[in-house]
């Protein structure tokens, strides 16, 4: 094999495999993008039923209602508007009313977002970021505006 | 009076690090020895000084000194004394100031053991350690004052977040640093060799080591950091592709990377610039890391409180050492001396592969991790790229890598027999496919990936246990031999071997966790029993208790496989008054390398406890994998051929009795 070859081959194999993982971010990327939004963008930009997305904003004080088998209901609010969530399985530590809280999941046909992630990673001094954008968008920031 | 000696020992260490970036590079430009020498003083000095100054800092944690903002945010008198320490770190200005106590903390061992090192690029390894070191102690002061007094001294601190209250914090930060930083060597190395214009195969010796000794300490960082998430956030997840687990895993592919290149720099004269980028990546992706988790430009669990204005300096500190590292190299890497070409099948040639796939990794990890970012900047919707994007992508990239990685250490450097290697690998073939079927068998169907990637383990450790056997002649020639060939065989060889088998033990844990895991979540009143697999577990009740700074209510679980009782599990949920906050604590039992995991969540008027119940098969080898990995480097390190500061003979020695 002469120097030119081997060169080639070199140049070769490391331009496939980038091609390869270009097309594979690409095709991954477009499957696994989860958009984030606040109550007021859900009803604003009327996000389809059915929809993968993050839904974050204050848990509504006094909306938390437990079911029976780990069920449960709140609702997430923006001070604007207020979305209804279910979701079924164990809170995480971090979540209280009044609180900032993310969830993930879709919107059913009735317009209630059935939620397979909540996530509340925050304590009294940190707030997930998304949350807060969206919570100062409507002008209810209350938090130091660090 | 601690505090302010504190705050003036890290102004000093500033400009100690001020000189030491400037006069040993001019004494090595005017070929000054005198000058060059200011550099090793003045690296010791200012190690001497940030430790001084982070001593500072512990004892007033230790003392509960809440005249300090930061003792006074995070801490409290009645917190254990273990987390008074830990808690140092616990936070924005403290986990920085440990930062650059590491980064002074590499700088002196570079003093202290580069005898052996050619003084100019000593001097000049030590000059732009400095200038790293000078930049992160004007953010400290600047932006980040550890020391920094409050008008009016509170009573009572406002307690660490209770997350951090573990034994965790106490261990991963410093690890992880250790790795990070670590690499900040290599960085200094690379960047000495672009300003001299000179890179040979020795300097691949030198920065091999400190290389080493970086990866094996963000090895076991990551590890524990993962194994910390796994036992305290209560859901039994250990990896969860968040920016900042992304931001570690990063600079340890570029890292791996570099181990690999830098055996091809040093055996072969080859792939020198090369390495020279990775050098520069590996240390520019740690930099990075700091930035995604310092600057809170990324939701992620890491986050502390965050300013802007922090932000902002470290992304100055990033555009200045990144961009001008990339500069320099973009201006001085031609006049580099190339190294030559060589045959794709041969030990170089599959190295060159392993640094292909490592990086391509690397790459595809930070286009998920920085696309949302991007995203938002342009189109100012805010998306969130999820752990489907990261197990789709490097999961398929890995592949390849895994199945090479046996070949590997077996071919011959210059020109491999491909045919000839994978005839020796027949019998881990064999173990590979005995045991894919064994645990497709075993599973009885279920997810088909899944007894692939446990033949693709058992390839990965069949091949390097044939790689021993091949290298000691064992099976043949007699027992004898073969030992005292695997004596005598070099202990970077082992350490590859041991290395890579520890690559496969951790893939089996992630495989058996991953696909064969079950979960369930059940609300429970005392007397009444969860199962999972064969395992029954019956709540005998709920006991409040008092711990010294929260209160705690432990549920007993009487478990039982196959109707024997084989222990106890007590998992606890802990309130947390100064922070009002509550924080699960999970009970494991371990059976074998599996866990039984179990974790509280919430009560309900009828007095049932929300429990999480998960049996988690093979988990502990995902770790147990990380720490033989990080044995073999450990191994790799001890060659006398890599030793840090043995002194190597330049040239043979003549025979001369040793009369002198």
């Amino acid at each position: 094999m002469t120097r030119r070859q081997r060169r080639l081959l070199l140049i070769g194999a490391g331009a496939g495999v980038l091609t390869i993982a270009v097309a594979l971010v690409l095709v991954a990327l477009k499957d696994s993008i989860v958009f984030f939004n606040s109550p007021t963008d859900v009803v604003e930009k009327h996000v389809a039923p059915g929809t993968r997305i993050r839904l974050g904003g204050l848990v509504k004080p006094g909306s938390l209602a437990r079911g029976a088998n780990l069920a449960v209901r709140f609702a997430v609010t923006d001070g604007n508007r207020e979305i209804a969530v279910a979701y079924a399985g164990a809170l995480p530590d971090l979540f209280r009313e009044g609180q900032g809280v993310v969830a993930e999941g879709r919107i059913d046909g009735a317009g209630v977002f059935e939620a397979d992630t909540v996530l509340a990673k925050h304590d009294e001094t940190y707030m997930p970021r998304e949350v807060a954008d969206a919570l100062k968008k409507q002008g209810h920031w209350k938090g130091a505006d660090k | 009076m601690i505090a302010e000696l504190g705050h003036y020992a890290l102004v000093l260490a500033l400009a100690l690090a001020l000189v030491q970036g400037s006069v040993p590079i001019w004494g090595a430009r005017t070929g000054d020895p005198g000058l060059m020498a200011v550099g090793t003083s003045t690296a010791l000095a200012q190690f001497g000084f940030v430790a001084a100054s982070f001593a500072a800092l512990t004892w007033c944690h230790v003392v509960s000194d809440f005249s300090l903002a930061t003792v006074f945010e995070n801490s409290h008198s009645a917190k254990p004394l273990v987390y008074k320490i830990s808690g140092v770190w616990g936070n924005h200005e403290g986990s920085m100031l440990l930062w650059v106590l590491i980064l002074a903390l590499f700088g002196a061992l570079v003093a202290a053991f580069g005898a052996n090192l050619p003084p100019t690029l000593k001097a000049t390894v030590l000059a732009v350690q400095a200038w790293i070191a000078a930049t992160f102690h004007l953010f400290i002061l600047v932006t980040s004052n550890p020391f920094a007094r409050l008008a009016q001294a509170p009573f009572e601190g406002r307690d660490l977040n209770p997350i951090l209250q573990d034994m965790g914090l106490a261990i991963h930060p410093p690890l992880l640093y250790l790795g990070y930083v670590g690499f900040s060597i290599a960085f200094s190395f690379a960047i000495a060799a672009l300003i001299e214009g000179r890179i040979d195969a020795a300097w691949a010796r030198w920065v091999r080591p400190w290389a080493l000794v970086a990866w094996m300490f963000l090895t076991l960082g990551i590890a524990m950091g993962s194994y910390w998430a796994y036992y305290t956030l209560g859901w039994g997840g250990w990896w969860f592709w968040d920016p900042v687990e992304n931001a570690s895993i990063m600079p340890w592919l570029a890292g791996t990377a570099l181990l690999h290149s830098a055996v091809v720099m040093e055996k072969r004269d080859a792939l020198k610039v090369w390495t020279v980028l990775l050098a520069i990546l590996a240390f520019s992706l740690s930099l990075l890391g700091t930035f995604l988790v310092r600057s809170g430009v990324l939701v992620s669990v890491h986050t502390f409180a965050n300013d802007p204005a922090r932000g902002v300096f470290i992304l100055a500190i990033l555009i200045l050492f990144i961009g001008g590292s990339l500069a320099l190299y973009a201006w001085r890497a031609p006049a580099l001396r190339q190294g030559g070409l060589f045959a794709p099948i041969s030990r170089e040639g599959a190295l060159l592969f392993n640094n292909l796939f490592l990086t391509t990794i690397c790459a595809t990890i930070f286009v998920g991790t920085l696309y949302p970012l991007a995203f938002e900047a342009v189109t100012g919707n805010k998306i969130s790229v999820g752990p489907p994007f990261f197990n789709l992508t490097v999961g398929l990239l890995v592949i390849p890598l895994l199945l090479a990685m046996p070949f590997g250490p077996l071919l011959a450097w210059k020109r491999g027999d491909l045919y000839g290697v994978a005839q020796r690998l027949i019998a881990a073939l064999a173990v590979a496919i005995v045991g894919m079927a064994a645990a497709g068998a075993a599973a009885g169907g279920g997810p088909v990936l899944a007894p692939f990637a446990i033949g693709l383990a058992l390839f990965v450790m069949a091949g390097a246990v044939t790689d021993v056997v091949e290298r000691t002649g064992l099976f043949r020639v007699p027992f004898a031999a073969a030992f005292g060939r695997a004596a005598g065989l070099p202990r970077s060889a082992w350490g590859t071997a041991i290395a890579h088998f520890g690559v496969g033990v951790a893939l089996l844990g992630i495989v058996g966790e991953t696909q064969w895991g079950t979960e369930r979540i059940a609300a429970v009143k005392p007397g009444e029993t969860i199962s999972v697999r064969h395992y029954d577990l019956t709540l005998d009740g709920l006991t409040p208790r008092r711990g010294p700074n929260y209160q705690e209510l432990i549920a007993r679980f009487t478990v039982r496989r196959n109707g024997e009782v084989i222990g106890v599990m007590e998992p606890s949920k802990r309130t947390f008054p100064v922070r009002e906050m509550t924080k699960s604590e999970a009970a494991l039992m371990t059976r074998g390398t599996s866990q039984l995991y179990l974790s509280l969540g919430d009560t309900d008027a009828a007095g049932a406890i929300t429990v999480r119940l998960y049996h988690k098969p093979l988990v502990l080898l995902i770790w147990v994998g990380a720490l033989v990995m990080m044995a073999g480097g450990g191994l790799s390190l001890s060659d006398r051929r890599l030793r840090v500061g043995a002194p190597r003979p330049a040239r043979p020695k003549p025979a001369l009795p040793a009369a002198a």
